[in-house]
């Protein structure tokens, strides 16, 4: 960290003590980021926001919210009705929920298709992954507050697929809800979990940024930063241009809260939970749908294990395998810009997750079982399978040899250079 | 991008489209007949005279047998209603209180501050009174369901006399066109002249029907007009910002390359 001073006395004295005015120079607006990250950059710094968002409207929520069976829905109703503004906050933050899976999807095909998670951001991939569950434990048990039919019977079905487990299985369940059914103990301990994994994923949030400070953006051509020819100072470049991206992210986001408010949401749970009615389709949230997908895709039993065993377990496996990704994953170079197989096998690994998007929304019948089986072996295929061959051998393009260089040498920049000459 | 890759997002769309149409054979509800709604839209509103018939026809027939547990007396000023005339609605209403200083229960009639009185006293007696079935809360009828106000009005109108020959109806229930299943506990409410309403509106089904769905739809959302209004302003003010922070992006960056 380079030591800058500081005219104003004030801000010296405190930075002499605690660096923080001299770790922000560095950090936002000296640090140093490759010239030519394009806008599918934007959505890490999109994601952080939209989890602010979340913790602000979640805790102006939380003042009003009565987490008990017989009061959580009308509780939300009054919010929606008698708060002021209390149906923006509500929209905003049942709509963000959505935005945030949206967001960092994004981020996380990014990821993939620039082998960001290779080396040296292994450790950086992994604490993502990480902060991935976090989330969707969190969305999980916000979806539950409410208390309408899906959440009840969205509570029920993914609490009991832990009684698959073996022995322990149905003491776990019991545990878990903190009783025989979901109930009201199981609505408290989700409030309270939900109020606090966000603080959580925020501290994750803080170390995945950490490690990002430490090795750096990887960028689209995947190659190393050579100097500092190759980077520009973050701020006024990616301030602006993450400021920009934020103003477009918002005119999506409230879109959908002013004007189609209830587009990711289940009629359903409009009707006040009743552990007496099971609703005809229990589906969890679209972002959950692909995993759904996989945990029912198994319908035979192989040997002693049962087959909602193996769902739970390759759902769980389906998450957990992208820890193991910058492993796999042999290629001589990062980006899919120059893996000319790769490149398109990507798309098609993309689509196979769409797919099971769409099997986890229908229910379990006729041509979506097998579907779902072939959409399953894929997915893991994807990583076990094809990311190892093509790897080894696959014919690579060769990188430039500096960001740079590729800027200047038909890649972008070369209009305004020409325009200048 | 390469030719591939296009074919590749061709097939994703395909599929999500696919994902959307109903597996064939599965027994959804048919299609219901998409209708013109004045709080559709990015400009809607609630049409002030629907509203009223509306409240009209939930008062004088749906209200015998369903609550509308969220909704208050004083809302209706919310849509036009002066204290005055939610004053008189409401005193038609008789509503428990107490208890009182000798510690009874009584009787008193409903103020502004009251919520519709429900027409059962629990849902026991609301089953008795319905051959077993339970006529749901209307508070958030049309949220509660897909595409809910077509959804309604398509049930409102689609009751047949007569069930198609090979359908075997159960005990005291109707067909009808739209509700999954076909088979509703629910007598048909609505018919001509089900009600002589008080702004002289021809009283067709149809128009009952119409008028009934704008009352429920703002019930459910009573912040539609609000939400939609606010939102027209920020989208304006998000567009006008977000283009000159492109403006000045381009600018900052000009010097790069
Ligand atoms: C005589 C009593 C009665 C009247 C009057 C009545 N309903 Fe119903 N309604 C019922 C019953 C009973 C059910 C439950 C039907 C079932 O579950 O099969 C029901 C169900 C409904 C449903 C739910 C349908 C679904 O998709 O589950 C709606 C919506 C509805 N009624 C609207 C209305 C409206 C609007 C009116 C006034 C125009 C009205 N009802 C008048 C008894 C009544
Ligand atoms: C990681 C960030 C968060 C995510 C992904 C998230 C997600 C969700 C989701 C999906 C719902 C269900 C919405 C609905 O159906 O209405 C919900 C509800 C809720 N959340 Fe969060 N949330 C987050 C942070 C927070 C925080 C920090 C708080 C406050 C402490 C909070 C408080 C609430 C409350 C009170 C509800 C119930 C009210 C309602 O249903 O609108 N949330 N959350």
């Amino acid at each position: 960290m380079e030591a800058k001073t500081w005219k104003n006395p004030v801000i010296a004295w405190i930075d002499d003590r605690l660096p923080v005015f001299s770790m922000m120079q560095a950090e936002l607006v000296d640090y140093p980021t490759p010239k030519n990250l394009n806008y599918w950059w934007n959505f890490g710094s999109l994601a952080g926001i939209v989890l602010v968002i979340m913790i602000a409207t979640g805790i102006m929520l939380a003042m009003q919210y009565t987490a008990h069976v017989d009061y959580a829905f009308e509780s939300v109703e009054r919010i929606m009705r008698d708060v002021n503004y209390g149906w923006l906050l509500r929209y905003l933050h049942t709509n963000g929920g959505s935005m945030f899976f949206i967001v960092v999807y994004i981020h996380f095909f990014r990821g993939m298709y620039y082998g960001s998670y290779r080396a040296p951001r292994e450790l950086l991939w992994i604490i993502g992954v990480f902060i991935l569950l976090a989330m969707m434990a969190t969305s999980f048990m916000g979806y539950v507050l409410p208390w309408g039919q899906m959440s009840f019977w969205g509570a029920t079905v993914i609490t009991n697929l832990f009684s698959a487990i073996p022995l322990v299985g149905e003491a776990i369940v019991t545990w878990l809800w903190g009783g025989f059914s979901v109930d009201n103990p199981t609505l408290n301990r989700f409030f309270a979990l939900h109020y606090l994994l966000p603080f959580i994923i925020f501290a994750l949030v803080f170390v995945h940024l950490w490690a990002l400070h430490v090795k750096k953006s990887n960028n689209p051509l995947g190659i190393d930063v050579k100097g500092p020819q190759d980077t520009l100072p973050f701020t006024p470049y990616y301030t602006i241009k993450d400021t920009f991206g934020l103003g477009v992210f918002m005119i999506v986001y409230l879109a959908f809260v002013f004007f189609a408010p209830d587009f990711f949401g289940e009629p359903d749970n409009y009707i006040k939970a009743n552990p007496m009615q099971t609703p005809p389709h229990i589906v969890p949230e679209w972002y959950f749908l692909p995993y759904y997908a996989i945990l029912r895709a198994i319908t035979f039993d192989i040997w002693f294990v049962s087959a909602k065993l193996i769902g739970v377990i390759l759902m769980f496996a389906s998450i957990l395998i992208l820890l193991f990704l910058p492993w796999l994953d042999r290629s001589p170079v990062r980006s899919a810009k120059f893996r000319p197989i790769y490149k398109q096998l990507f798309w098609v690994f993309f689509a196979d997750c769409i797919i099971l998007g769409v099997v986890g929304g229908n229910a379990p019948e006729g041509a979506w079982v097998p579907i779902g089986q072939a959409a399953t072996f894929y997915y893991f295929a994807h990583f076990l399978i094809i990311i190892p061959l093509l790897g080894k051998f696959e014919k690579t393009r060769t990188p430039p040899t500096s960001i740079s260089a590729a800027v200047t040498h038909g890649g972008i920049g070369t209009k305004v250079k020409e325009a200048a000459e | 991008m390469s030719t591939p890759m296009n074919k590749l997002l061709i097939a994703v769309a395909a599929v999500a489209f696919l994902g959307v149409a109903p597996p064939a054979g599965a027994a959804e509800a048919p299609e219901v007949p998409e209708q013109d709604w004045s709080f559709s839209g990015m400009f809607g509103t609630f049409e002030r005279g629907a509203l009223r018939r509306g409240l009209q026809v939930y008062r004088e027939v749906c209200a015998s047998c369903h609550s509308l547990s969220l909704i208050a007396f004083r809302n209706l000023g919310d849509v036009g209603f002066s204290p005055d005339e939610i004053q008189a609605i409401a005193e038609e209403y008789e509503v428990e209180d107490g208890p009182d200083d000798e510690g009874e229960m009584f009787m008193r009639p409903a103020k502004a501050s009251d919520r519709f009185v429900p027409p059962f006293a629990n849902e026991q007696a609301a089953r008795a009174s319905n051959n077993g079935a339970l006529p749901p809360d209307l508070s958030l009828m049309i949220k509660a369901r897909k595409n809910g106000a077509n959804y309604l009005y398509g049930l409102l109108i689609g009751y047949v006399e007569e069930a198609p020959e090979d359908v075997e109806m159960m005990e005291g229930m109707y067909y009808n066109k739209v509700f999954p299943g076909h088979q509703i506990a629910m007598a048909p409410p609505l018919f001509e002249e089900a009600v002589e309403y008080a702004d002289g509106t021809e009283a067709t089904l149809d128009q009952e029907a119409h008028d009934v769905v704008t009352f429920l739809a703002w019930a459910a959302q009573p912040e539609l007009e609000e939400r939609k209004r606010l939102g027209v302003k920020v989208l304006l003010f998000l567009i006008v910002l977000t283009a000159m922070l492109y403006a000045v992006k381009r600018k900052i960056w000009s010097d790069v390359h």
